[in-house]
């Protein structure tokens, strides 16, 4: 008998149920297709531009910084101010991701390359295509157009966020993903991404940076 | 008066192993505070002691047989109290699962269980006393028992009482929910460990600055005395419901008149 | 990993006299405990949500055998394997077959509980390749040959003095004047250190926090992102997790997560929580090509039809540990095996055996804060208790301690001849302290009066039950 079979045949045991009970196998499935949500905290539920503020006030509070732009237009000159306010090299890595693309680096002293990242890239840009306001999470999704090592190589990460894409909780989240990647399925990497990197391994002293970015910004568009 | 007679509860006093051997005054504090609190007093002298000894070394064969005798010796009273929230938390929660395969008993577990109070949260939460009339002048400070604490909820009930004691000064320990390492058979099992956690303990009432140290559970009492008489503090050692009766004529745990 | 738990009154006093340890303990005592009460009392629903993880877990657990069904057909349909291992062997053989197969020569490692319980390193380096922790814990840790202290703060027992010392040895390039004195630098360190072993490395081994059946995706929780690293720069990424890590969908894991943080380092969320699903799709710039899950065993399944089935819902905050004032007094090396504390005093008996563990769940004040603080509600004190009850049962609890108690509930059994022993006994206990209230020595009770004076008893030792029977009789 394959271990597969073992295992799943002593949970049956344990639990005394046998293979054909449907009664138990329209309950799990009734969970998958109806996922649940359990209790959702009210901190998040609130009006958008509360939304925005908190979000902006919980991601500072684990030490990301954040600007906010009226439109996606305003996104380089942002970022070129960021890298300059911070002595950074005006060069940036980004994927191909449409939003960024389409905005007008070249009105920047900014250097823009393109593709994943091999470690050697001091600035990575990336698009979130949420955030979460209970506790200032940036979402990013892996796709053609977002490698995702750009989130985690380079000492900076300047993440994008549409202000409109800014959820209460992590629940609508979910939701949105599944409308567009389809029921069931997510992109290969989701990452929920709270603040810098950091490492308390050493006496309990907390420290920024440890293997990803040892920075983090944000710009928050609309 | 037969009238005035029949509203009375009648209150059966657990009194614990360690209360009868080494502070019967606990003992006589209880009967005191229950009787104010408007019930009648007995103590049944079929009883020795919880059984958690034997319930926390695992052997159930002899925790169940002293909670049959305890069940029977106490179950015909209105409420069972206990000047201890650790044998209260036995008797109330524990005695129950004992009987999981025997159904008459554990009907007659619960039903029993339901009647079983630590004596200070009785008078508070049951009683609905308020204050107490006692005198103790002096500073001192409260350690919250683990059991009494988590099992059964006493936190606020005895600082509540503490309050309304003529003279005295309640200066909250820092820490006074953290174990202070007695644990039944763990002190004798665990020496060493039992050691360490209670030098923390007495660290942080040395620091309090507190006069007297109390607490509702004589086995950390005695505990916490121990350590404190070893390390020659002269923080004195009492049992809350001493104090609470205003039986404090004798000598702190520990101490003779002369100490 | 040797396990030594036999010995843990040994490894107690061992560790109690460690001036070093000690001082290092200090950090956690200071550390956790008030970072986890104010982020829960920072959260109005926190209560109630453990209340949620609870019932999701309880509700996983009875479905089991189904969602693991469901899971695997997910993980599947998105390109990845899932291996199933009964046995930690099993789990291992799995694994370095996969690596095999890549041609690994090192493989970079995500920290994962699993991997130390199977001996994932050992076993690897026996068989020819170099396994790399990337979590800074277990960095430090691997260089110093120990097994993890904790199980989220794997080095938590270690000084700075002493990190800087292992990092020495081990770089042997480190320029000597090198400042390496504060935490910073040896951050720093280790970070330059490890951005090379990720780059080469050819296969990445995680564990998982969450496997989730309604998408087939693996949840891995780091604040370094070490785990990331680990998982999107080689070729190759095997997750290996345990049969009880099954969540049922993303909601469900949204509840729980709210929990971990907060339990473990008083975090609202940890800085990085990356859900991943199958191998890198057709078009994607980055990620791994293949992609397994090895799903481990090793007695779960057994536990689940027993009274310690509670303890499968733990999601390894390690709350329970930090509360515990037994494990603030020793560290988690004196538990004698991987995992520590109150959890590892319930599961290490069914890892590896009670007659190995005995110790453990026996090394406890039942003072309840474990219980208190678990996310997932387990009845920590409760388990132990019946680990207890077996070893009363196979008589393997120590004979003294047999006699003892059951010479006690001779007495205890009956009022009668117990109130007539201990009037005598209280007497001489009583008559041999007067005037001094207490013991400093007392034979039987060496254990006590070798650090506490031992109160007599009041007065003249008249017992409770002897005073008021007096005072009946006299009324």
């Amino acid at each position: 008998m394959s271990d597969r079979e073992t295992i799943l045949g002593k949970i049956r045991r344990s639990l005394a149920v046998d293979t054909n009970d449907v009664g138990r196998r329209a309950i799990v499935i009734a969970r998958l297709e109806g996922t649940p949500r359990g209790i959702v905290p009210k901190r998040g539920q609130l009006p958008a531009e509360q939304r925005v503020s908190l979000f902006s006030k919980m991601a500072e509070k684990v030490s990301g910084s954040v600007g906010r732009v009226a439109k996606p237009e305003d996104v380089p000159r942002a970022v070129a101010e960021f890298l300059r306010e911070n002595n950074l090299p005006a060069a940036i890595r980004t994927g191909g991701d449409p939003l960024l693309a389409g905005m007008p680096w070249d009105d920047t002293q900014v250097e823009v390359s393109h593709g994943p990242s091999d470690g050697g890239d001091p600035v990575g840009l990336s698009h979130a295509v949420a955030g979460v306001a209970e506790t200032g999470t940036l979402v990013l999704t892996s796709g053609p157009d977002n490698p995702t090592t750009l989130n985690f190589l380079p000492e900076t990460h300047i993440v994008v966020v549409a202000a409109e894409d800014i959820a209460g909780d992590y629940e609508t989240v979910w939701d949105d993903l599944q409308k567009r990647h389809g029921k069931g399925h997510l992109p290969r990497t989701v990452n929920l991404v709270t603040g810098p990197s950091r490492s308390a391994d050493i006496e309990q002293t907390l420290l920024l940076g440890a293997h990803g970015p040892r920075r983090l910004h944000i710009v928050v568009v609309g | 008066m037969a009238d005035e007679k029949a509203r009375r509860p009648k209150v059966g006093l657990f009194v614990t192993c360690l209360v009868d051997l080494f502070r019967p005054t606990v003992g006589f504090a209880a009967v005191k505070l229950i009787e104010a609190a408007g019930c009648d007093v007995e103590v049944p002298a079929a009883q020795t002691c919880c059984g958690q000894p034997a319930f926390n070394s695992g052997d159930d064969g002899d925790t169940r047989a002293i909670a049959r005798g305890v069940i029977k010796a106490f179950e015909s009273y209105d409420y069972v109290v206990a000047p201890s929230g650790s044998c209260g938390g036995m008797l109330k929660l524990h005695y129950a699962g004992l009987f999981n395969d025997d159904p008459a008993w554990k009907a007659r577990a619960e039903a029993f269980g339901a009647k079983v109070h630590e004596l200070v949260s009785f008078l508070t939460d049951v009683r609905g006393m308020k204050d107490v009339a006692a005198r103790f002048p002096g500073s001192v400070t409260y350690h919250d028992s683990c059991a009494g604490l988590r099992e059964l909820g006493i936190r606020d009930q005895p600082r509540q009482l503490l309050g309304s004691v003529e003279g005295l000064k309640l200066v909250e320990l820092k820490d006074a929910n953290v174990c202070c390492g007695f644990g039944g058979t763990f002190c004798v099992k665990y020496p060493d460990i039992s050691n360490a956690i209670v030098e923390r303990k007495t660290e942080e009432i040395v620091a309090s600055g507190a006069e007297t140290l109390l607490a509702g559970d004589m086995g950390c009492l005695m505990n916490m005395a121990g350590k404190l008489q070893r390390e020659n503090r002269s923080v004195s050692v009492r049992h809350v419901a001493e104090v609470l009766a205003d039986m404090t004529d004798v000598p702190p745990i520990g101490e003779t008149r002369e100490s | 990993m040797e396990i030594t738990s036999n010995t843990f009154k040994k490894n107690a006093r061992e560790a109690l006299a460690d001036p070093a340890l000690q001082r290092a303990m200090s950090h956690v005592r200071s550390g956790f405990i008030d970072k986890r009460a104010r982020a829960a009392a920072a959260l109005p629903e926190f209560d109630e949500i453990r209340d949620t993880g609870r019932d999701i877990k309880n509700h996983t657990l009875a479905h089991l055998d189904l969602y693991l069904e469901a899971y695997e057909d997910r993980v599947r349909s998105a390109g990845g394997e899932v291996h199933y291992a009964e046995t930690a062997e099993s789990a291992l053989e799995t694994v370095l077959g996969i690596c095999r197969k890549a041609n690994a020569k090192t493989v970079t490692k995500g920290k994962s509980m699993i991997a130390e319980e199977i001996g994932l390193n050992e076993y690897l380096e026996e068989h020819g390749i170099e396994p790399v922790e990337t979590d800074l814990g277990e960095y430090i840790i691997q260089l110093r040959h120990e097994g993890p202290s904790h199980i989220i703060a794997p080095a938590v027992h270690l000084n700075k003095d002493q990190v800087e010392e292992s990092f020495r040895a081990a770089h042997t390039d480190l320029p000597a004047d090198r400042d390496l004195s504060e935490p910073t630098s040896l951050l720093n360190e280790a970070r330059g250190i490890l951005r090379e072993r990720f780059l080469a490395a050819d296969v990445g081994i995680t564990g998982a926090n969450f496997l989730v059946a309604e998408t087939g995706t693996s949840v891995i929780v780091t604040n370094e992102g070490n785990g990331d690293l680990t998982q999107i720069l080689p070729r190759v990424h095997i997750v290996v997790a345990s049969i009880e890590k099954i969540v049922p969908t993303l909601n469900d894991v949204s509840q729980i997560m709210r929990l971990l943080a907060r339990s473990a380092t008083g975090q609202d969320l940890s800085v990085y929580t990356t859900f991943s699903t199958g191998p890198r799709r057709p078009d994607d710039p980055d990620g791994p090509d293949e992609y397994h899950v090895v799903i481990l065993d090793n007695g779960r399944s057994e536990m689940l039809g027993s009274e310690f089935k509670e303890a499968l819902r733990c999601i390894r905050c390690g709350a329970c540990m930090n509360h515990c004032p037994v494990y603030q007094a020793v560290g988690g090396h004196a538990y004698g095996w991987v995992y520590p504390g109150p959890i590892g005093a319930v599961l290490d008996p069914q890892l590896i055996g009670i007659e190995k563990a005995g110790n453990l769940p026996n090394a406890s004040t039942f003072c309840g804060r474990c219980e208190e603080v678990c996310p997932m509600r387990i009845p920590l004190p409760k388990m132990m208790r019946h680990w207890r009850e077996k070893e009363f049962e196979r008589h393997l609890s120590p004979a003294t301690a047999r006699y003892g108690i059951g010479l006690w509930a001779f007495f205890a059994r009956r009022p009668r001849l117990y109130q007539w022993a201990t009037r005598w006994a209280m007497r001489v206990l009583a008559n041999g302290a007067i005037g001094k209230g207490r013991y400093t020595s007392l034979p039987l009770a060496g254990g006590w009066t070798k650090y506490r004076d031992f109160p007599s008893p009041e007065g003249d030792g008249r017992t409770f039950q002897e005073q008021w029977a007096a005072r009946r009789k006299s009324a």
